[in-house]
Parts: C-alpha cells; sequence; structure tokens
C-alpha cells in the first residue's frame, strides 16, 4: 500500500462519500479508510446488497444512499473497506489494520468522517445480557435481517427509537412497549423552538406518522416514564420504571435502548483536536469553523463527527470539507471553492432547522445523565460506579482525568467510549463546576483493537 | 503567601519532600503548573527496581526499597506495593557474562540484592518464558507499585500535616531578597526561606534561573497495557538483550515499557506515539513470549521526563544559591527512589547533611566536563 496521500478519509457513511467523490473529481490522489465491509456508513450500512424488499421496510429516506454510494464506486478514490483506523496523530500520520497487517501512512490533508454513536447513558441493570443498545438491534436487523423472535421492549429516547420501533413493526417484531423517557417538561422548552422546526416540516410530518402507524398496530407508547431499571440474575427478565407516579413491571428478555447519538470523537482527541462542549446536544465536538477545520493543521471533520445533523446535512459538510481540503492543496483557488460550496451551504442551513427543536425535545433528564443511583455501574470494563466516582469527586479530583486515573473508569478495553459523557456530567454536577471545565479524557491510541502481534508487525517503509 | 520551605514541583520528589519536612514540624509550600500526577509521577511504569542500578544510586536505592517495604507506615497507604522481584534475563552466553560481571560488581561495592540464577530456577519462576533463555540476574526483593495511587498517597499524607498545596500555579521568576525566596507566579507571590526544585522534566528552567544551568534532556518515554488476562507472571521482567520492561499488574493487564521515546513537544505539554519504535517493545514482548500475539493492547502513552547525560539525577544544595536545593533528572527509574530523595532533601535543610552518600549527584559535576555553557 502506498505511504503516502494527498487527501485521507476517514469513514464511509455520507460525509465520507461526499467528500471523497468531490476531492477524486478534482484529480487528486484520494484514499477512503472505513471498518465496514461495504460503502454506506451508518444510514445507508449495506446498501448495496440489501434485498429490495428489506429496503422498502427501512424507509425510502434509505434509497437515497443508492446515488451516493454509485457516485462514489465511480469515482477515483482509492476505497479501503474491512480497514480499521487505530490511531491518528497532529503529522496526520495514520495508523491501519489491514486484513491482520498494521501499517502506518501520511496524507497532506485529512477529513474524519467517523460519525455518531449511540449516547451512552447508564442505569440500573444496562449491564445485563439482554440490553442492548438499539442501534445494535437495528444492526442486525439491517445488515443480517436478524430480529429478536420473542419480543421486544424499547426504551429512551431520541427519533431513532421511534424509527426503530416501527421499523420492527414493519418487520413483524413484536413490540411490547415503547418506555419514553424524555421528560414532559421538555415540550415547553422546545415550543418556542417549534417555529422554525416547521420549515423542516417533512422531518415532523415523518415523525408523526411513525406514531400513528405504532398506536394503529396497538403499541403502547408511555410518556415521561422514569426510574427505568433493568432486573434478572444473571440476564434480563424484567423491566420496572415509574409511570404516572406508580411502579410497573414488564417482563422481557430483550430490552432494547436509545438515547439519542452523539459524535464519535475519539480520532480527533486522539490527534489532538480542540473539543468544546455543546450544552443544546450535551456531548463534547471538535471545535471546527465553516469548513470543517479544527485547531490541527491539515485535519478536518465532516459529518456527524462534528456535530449531530443528521445524514443530509452529513453529506454537505463532507462536500465543504472537501473543497477545503483541494483548496489548502492547492487544486482550486479561493473563488472556486467560495462557489462551489454555495449550494451545499445554503442546503446545510435548511438542514439545520429543526435540529434546535429536536435537542430540546428529546433532552434526557438530568438525573439519568448524572447517573442518580450510586450503585449503577457506569464504567462496565473496569467496573466503576457512579458512587465511586462521587467519592473520588469529593476527595478532590476534581476533572474526568484525575477521575480516570484514581478509579481507572475510563481506562477499560472500550477507551471511556461509554462512560467518557457520563463521567463528565457525574463530575460537574459533584463539583459544581462547568462541563467544560471538567473536560474530557485525554485519549490515548490505539482507538480500535491492535494485539501486540500486530503492533510488532507494523509495516512501514521508513525504518528506524 | 509565606512558609518554611517552597517547593516547585508537586509530583513524588516535591511531595516526598513536602511529606518529610511536614513530619519534622516544617511549613511547606508545593505548587504545580497543572494537576497532580500530570507527569513522570502519575504515568510512569511503577517499577520498584533496585536490579541493575547505577553505582551511585545502589545505597539510595536500597534505603529506599525498605521504605517501599514499609510504604504504609509513611503515607497510610500500600500504593498497591508487590514484591515479586524483577528478574532480566540472558538470551545468550555473551549477556549472561554481562550479567554475571554486573552480580559480581554489586557484590564488590557490598550488597547483596543481586544473584545470578541459570535455567532451572529462572523456568520455575518464569514458566511462560520463551525456552530459549539461559540465565538471568535477580532482584528478589524488588516490585512495583501504582504511580498514581502511590503519589495520591504522598499528597494527601503530606496535606494531612499541614503541606500547602496549589495546582495549576506555574512559577515564573524565582529571586531572592536579602533571607527570603520570591516565587512569582500568576497567582500571586509566595516567599519562604529555602527553596526546592523539583521541577522534572522542566527542572532546568529553575536550575537557570539560580545560574546554574544543567545539560538536562527532557525525553518522553512510552508505555502500553493491554487488556486483562489470567494470572501467568508473577516478577517484573526485563532482557539483558533488549530495552524491555514487563509486568503482569493486579487486575490481569501487562504493562509493557522499554525506554523507547515519543515525539514530544514540552511547550504544549504533547507527546505523540512513534509507532516504529514502539512496535520494537511489541518484538521484544515476541520474542521473550511469542504466545501473546493476540492480545490486546488497550491503551498506549509517554510520560515526560528529566534525563541527564549520565543518567543519573541531581541531588543537592544549589552551588550558586544559598538556600535552595535540587532534586530532579531522574532519567526514567526516579519512583522508586522518591521515598528515599524526599527524606535526603529534609535532613540537608534541616540538618545541612545527608547520612547517605550524595555526592555523584552533585548539579556542578557537568561544569567541568564542559557539557553545558
Ligand atoms: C446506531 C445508529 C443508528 C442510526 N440509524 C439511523 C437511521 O436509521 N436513520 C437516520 O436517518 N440516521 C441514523 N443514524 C444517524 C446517522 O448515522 C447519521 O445521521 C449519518 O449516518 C451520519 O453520517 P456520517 O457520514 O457522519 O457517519 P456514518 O454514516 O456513521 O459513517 C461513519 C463511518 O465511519 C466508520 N468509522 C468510524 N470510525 C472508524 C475508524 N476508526 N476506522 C475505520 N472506520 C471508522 C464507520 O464504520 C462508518 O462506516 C444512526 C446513528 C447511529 C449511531
Ligand atoms: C513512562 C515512564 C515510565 C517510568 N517508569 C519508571 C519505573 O518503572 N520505575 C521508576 O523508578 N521510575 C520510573 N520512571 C521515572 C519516574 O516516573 C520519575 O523519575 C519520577 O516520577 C520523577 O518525579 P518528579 O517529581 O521529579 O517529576 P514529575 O512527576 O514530572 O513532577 C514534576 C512536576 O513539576 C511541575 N513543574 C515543572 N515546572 C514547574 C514550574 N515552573 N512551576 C510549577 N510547577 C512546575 C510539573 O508540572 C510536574 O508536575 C518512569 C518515567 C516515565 C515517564
Amino acid at each position: 500500500m502506498k505511504q503516502h496521500y494527498q487527501l485521507a478519509v476517514i469513514g464511509a457513511g455520507p460525509a465520507g462519500l461526499a467528500a471523497a467523490t468531490v476531492a477524486a473529481e478534482q484529480g487528486i490522489e484520494v484514499a477512503v479508510f472505513d471498518g465496514q465491509v461495504a460503502p454506506g456508513g451508518q444510514i445507508y450500512r449495506a446498501m448495496e446488497s440489501i434485498p429490495q424488499h428489506r429496503g422498502s421496510q427501512l424507509g425510502d429516506e434509505y434509497q437515497r444512499g443508492r446515488e451516493l454510494v454509485s457516485a462514489f464506486r465511480a469515482s477515483s478514490a482509492k476505497y479501503f473497506p474491512e480497514t480499521q483506523v487505530w490511531s491518528l496523530n497532529g503529522r496526520r500520520e495514520i495508523g491501519l489494520l489491514l486484513q491482520g497487517q498494521a501499517h502506518t501512512v501520511t496524507a497532506d490533508q485529512v477529513v474524519i468522517c467517523s460519525g455518531a454513536i449511540e449516547r451512552p447513558v447508564p442505569f440500573p441493570g444496562w449491564t445485563l445480557p439482554g440490553v442492548m443498545n438499539a442501534g445494535a438491534g437495528q444492526i442486525l436487523f439491517k445488515a443480517h435481517g436478524i430480529v429478536p423472535d420473542d419480543g421486544v421492549v424499547l426504551a429512551g429516547s431520541g427519533p431513532l427509537l421511534l424509527l426503530l420501533a416501527w421499523q420492527y413493526l414493519h418487520a413483524g417484531v413484536s413490540v411490547k412497549a415503547l418506555l419514553d423517557v424524555t421528560p414532559m417538561i421538555n415540550h415547553l422548552y422546545a415550543l418556542p423552538r417549534l417555529p422554525r422546526a416547521l420549515l423542516a416540516g417533512h422531518y415532523l410530518t415523518k415523525g408523526m406518522q411513525y406514531k400513528r402507524d405504532l398506536k394503529r398496530a396497538g403499541i403502547s407508547t408511555l410518556h415521561n416514564v422514569r426510574s427505568l431499571r433493568a432486573q434478572g440474575k444473571d440476564a434480563l427478565q424484567s423491566v420496572s420504571f415509574l409511570h404516572r407516579g406508580r411502579e410497573q413491571n414488564l417482563e422481557t428478555a430483550v430490552l432494547l435502548v436509545h438515547f439519542g447519538v452523539i459524535p464519535h470523537t475519539q480520532l480527533g482527541r486522539v490527534a489532538g483536536c480542540r473539543h468544546v462542549w455543546d450544552e443544546s446536544q450535551l456531548c463534547w465536538r471538535p471545535q471546527l469553523d465553516e469548513w470543517g477545520r479544527t485547531s490541527v493543521a491539515g485535519i478536518l471533520v465532516a459529518g456527524d463527527g462534528g456535530g449531530i445533523g443528521g445524514a443530509r446535512s452529513a453529506e454537505h459538510a463532507g462536500r465543504l470539507a472537501a473543497l477545503q481540503a483541494l483548496y489548502a492543496l492547492g487544486t482550486l483557488d479561493r473563488a472556486t471553492r467560495q462557489r462551489l460550496a454555495r449550494n451545499d451551504r445554503k442546503w446545510m442551513r435548511e438542514e439545520s432547522h429543526i435540529r434546535p427543536f429536536l435537542e430540546a425535545f428529546f433532552r434526557i433528564a438530568d438525573d439519568m445523565l448524572q447517573v442518580a443511583d450510586d450503585d449503577t455501574l457506569v464504567c462496565r470494563c473496569e467496573e466503576v460506579s457512579a458512587g465511586q466516582i462521587r467519592a473520588a469527586v469529593a476527595d478532590g479530583h476534581r476533572d474526568s482525568n484525575q477521575v480516570k486515573f484514581l478509579t481507572r473508569c475510563g481506562m477499560g478495553p472500550c477507551q471511556g467510549r461509554q462512560c467518557a459523557e457520563a463521567v463528565s456530567h457525574i463530575v460537574a454536577d459533584a463539583s459544581g463546576k462547568a462541563l467544560q471545565d471538567i473536560g474530557h479524557y485525554r485519549q490515548r491510541p490505539p482507538v480500535n483493537p491492535l494485539t501486540l502481534g500486530q503492533l510488532a508487525g507494523l509495516h512501514s517503509e521508513k525504518t528506524e | 503567601m509565606k512558609a518554611d520551605v517552597l517547593i516547585v514541583g508537586g509530583g513524588l520528589m516535591g511531595f516526598s519532600t513536602a511529606l518529610h519536612l511536614a513530619m519534622r514540624d516544617t511549613r511547606c509550600i508545593v505548587l504545580d503548573k497543572g494537576s497532580p500526577g500530570r507527569h513522570a509521577s502519575g504515568v510512569n511504569a511503577g517499577g520498584l527496581r533496585q536490579l541493575n542500578r547505577h553505582p551511585a544510586e545502589i545505597p539510595l536505592s536500597v534505603v529506599a526499597a525498605d521504605m517501599w517495604r514499609h510504604i504504609r507506615e509513611l503515607v497510610d497507604s500500600d500504593c498497591d506495593t508487590r514484591f515479586p522481584g524483577q528478574v532480566r534475563v540472558a538470551e545468550n552466553e555473551a549477556e549472561l557474562g554481562r550479567l554475571e560481571k554486573r552480580a559480581a560488581l554489586t557484590r564488590s561495592l557490598g550488597y547483596q540484592h543481586e544473584e545470578i540464577i541459570g535455567p532451572d530456577e529462572l523456568y520455575a519462576l518464569v514458566p511462560a518464558l520463551a525456552p530459549h533463555c539461559i540465565g538471568a540476574l535477580i532482584c528478589r526483593s524488588d516490585g512495583y507499585g501504582r504511580p498514581f495511587h502511590a503519589l495520591d498517597a504522598f499528597r494527601r499524607k503530606a496535606r494531612s500535616l499541614g503541606v500547602y498545596y496549589q495546582a495549576d500555579t506555574r512559577v515564573d521568576a524565582v529571586r531572592q531578597d536579602g533571607d527570603e525566596w520570591r516565587l512569582s507566579t500568576l497567582q500571586g507571590e509566595f516567599r519562604a526561606p529555602v527553596l526546592v526544585n523539583c521541577a522534572g522534566a522542566w527542572a532546568n528552567h529553575i536550575a537557570a534561573m539560580l545560574g546554574e544551568p544543567v545539560p538536562l534532556k527532557p525525553g518522553a518515554p512510552m508505555m502500553m497495557v493491554t487488556e486483562r488476562l489470567p494470572h501467568f507472571i508473577d516478577p517484573v521482567l526485563g532482557a539483558a538483550g533488549h530495552k524491555l520492561s514487563f509486568k503482569q499488574m493486579q487486575n490481569g493487564t501487562l504493562l509493557i515499557g522499554g525506554a523507547h521515546m515519543a515525539e514530544l513537544d514540552l511547550l504544549q505539554e504533547r507527546t505523540e506515539i512513534n509507532w516504529q519504535k514502539l512496535a520494537l517493545s511489541a518484538r521484544s514482548v515476541m520474542t521473550l513470549f511469542p504466545q501473546l500475539k493476540d492480545v490486546r493492547i488497550v491503551r498506549t502513552w509517554a510520560g515526560l521526563e528529566a534525563f541527564m547525560p549520565d543518567n543519573i539525577p541531581v541531588i543537592g544544595a544549589s552551588v550558586t544559591a544559598s538556600s535552595a536545593y535540587h532534586a530532579f533528572g531522574f532519567s526514567a527509574h526516579g519512583f522508586q527512589l522518591s521515598p528515599v530523595v524526599g527524606r535526603i532533601l529534609s535532613q540537608l535543610i534541616l540538618d545541612g547533611t545527608s547520612e547517605l552518600p550524595i555526592d555523584p549527584f552533585r548539579i556542578d559535576r557537568f561544569a567541568s566536563s564542559g557539557r553545558c555553557a
């Protein structure tokens, strides 16, 4: 494999596909690295191989990916599927794992298009087998057509939860209940943002349609659910919660939870890009300019990895980042960059209308984010509970990294992906400091699995 | 703010010094530009090694080993210490010859803690080791601890005895005004009759302010830690033919270091892993434990440390200024020495002398070699 590319794109979702296609059109050398077997990213997963009938079950939005993928396939971008990026640094050196062989390559410009992950929200019992992220359930369904055969309970918040319920319904899965933990009070806060959201009304109508369909199918949706708790000895047996002041219990072997999505920031963090706390989206995201440039020269972020904007928005951001990269490489002049950016910029603005409303409407209750229950495990890798984190704070450890050092929270194999946000919330709440000041874990490579043998076999033209 | 002693640097050296001074009713202020344990003291490999020390360090290291064994009496915590020994394996006759020479040297200095063992004992101790090794140098009383926990315990104990600690406070200038040292920081001025420089990788800046520049070189040794594995090895393992330090921690993870250096930006306090060099550490592990090839690396990092040209520290009084002292330049093996260094400095400050031989660590030892202008 080549040692150096003019542009490296990490991730082949809508952002990465659009970025690579635009850049390759201008004749530069582009490499796209993506962990999946085929292009499409999260939303357009398995786009090319999925049978027509399942595609229609997934909704028509899903079809849009075909265009994106075929334009990318037709381009000259060099595509590396099943390639995990395990490291990126400020010198734009990228660590890759390709068919078990580790490589490092460099690039003049890097666009990170790593997408989103589901927001991990620890709650009592969340580590029991049988409790799964809704996204994992969706992936099983999209990629393999696997659905739970004994029925499921869905719990959490956010448009995707609704979408998944609807997708399950259409695939014939029995949805025993949909437990919506979004606090009622959100409606009040979201209301002022509604007029702007109506500018992107097609999203709202779609949401309403999902709701209607679910209701018609007799699926009970309970709102304002609190004190969610997964119960069972060795595996999930039931879900308990408070609804309208009454404790309720539902038997189920599968609970799918979803609490919205947050940017997947590990690569940008490991490269040293500055990150800021986004109070509206309740997450860390890279600090970006209008082209997606980070604080590190030559590294850009596009798509949900830079802040949640949705698939269409990701596509536009991908193009804008590519135009900037082309400009930085000297391929485009300033005026051309500006001109080519005009439409994407406009469409991106239109896409953003709905966001403030969604963010306010689906905001998770503080007591859930701050993991009110002391016994709940926050870091499942190192088995650190919310109480231990609060004790560390009481003990004078006042930022995420101090807490991590003391408790080992975030030091396990997931590298803090599962607990970083929760720890930020707990520490901020317990110390009375602002989230921005709590900081996030310093990210250490590798961000993806790498074995001792693979590192020992690291291939590189330049040796010591 | 005023006290008896001002200590620049809240790493282990700074806190150990403050602790020993506080135990003798001396009021100390410890200032650090960052947060506790951010640098070498919080992120090191935790090795408690007398094995293969520079001869000048042996007397200090042996006393330190004893202090670590009784560390709970000093800081109310065992700092997660374990003492399963450290071995340095030989893979061929030439290496074994070198180790035998080394053992003889230690004995000739009057110390018994290093011995040679043959293959039978080596494989009884480390059955998982690849079969080609032929012997090892061993120090049975060596071991390891958990650095961040140690630093936390030292800091806690020091503060309980009245030591004042302030984080996020960088010392920008020092000057002596009559009998008093004045340290300027953005957070105000700090004053005391005595100044101690425990500023780690930045200690040369403080030394230069005292008019005694030193050829300190900052470096960032790299480390990696793996996923948890079932227990399979007790002693800490090094090798005569590899830059390697290898241990299995209490929780089953493997902690692997090898003194290979990361790229570093001292100003930004950032390090970047040099993968080509870290791969050398992984290759060393593959040579000695090929069965570990599928073990996942969970995290890699590097820590900022001060290196001296002769790889031994500077410990002792300033030669240009009165009532000023130094302890820095531990060249990647200061964790083990930290309890004794604090004791030595407290004795120098309060008694004017130390019972341990510290002459080899004089700050002016570099001047004659012409290495510093
Ligand atoms: C679980 C989940 C389910 C979702 N389902 C839907 C849905 O049904 N409908 C919808 O409208 N939106 C959905 N979204 C939101 C949707 O993902 C985004 O709006 C959209 O996909 C963003 O596009 P993107 O290009 O930014 O990232 P993505 O489409 O997520 O693409 C990112 C790509 O980067 C790859 N990648 C990341 N890190 C690395 C690495 N280190 N090495 C190699 N490859 C890497 C990933 O494998 C992925 O292929 C979902 C999000 C999540 C997290
Ligand atoms: C990766 C690694 C592995 C190691 N492994 C081992 C091992 O296994 N065994 C062993 O014995 N040793 C080991 N060491 C060495 C050991 O960690 C160090 O020698 C020891 O911690 C040094 O302590 P210190 O207090 O001098 O330095 P530090 O812990 O670096 O403390 C110095 C402090 O001074 C502060 N400071 C600097 N300038 C200023 C200023 N102007 N104003 C205010 N504050 C300032 C810094 O912020 C810093 O916190 C290792 C080191 C590293 C980096």
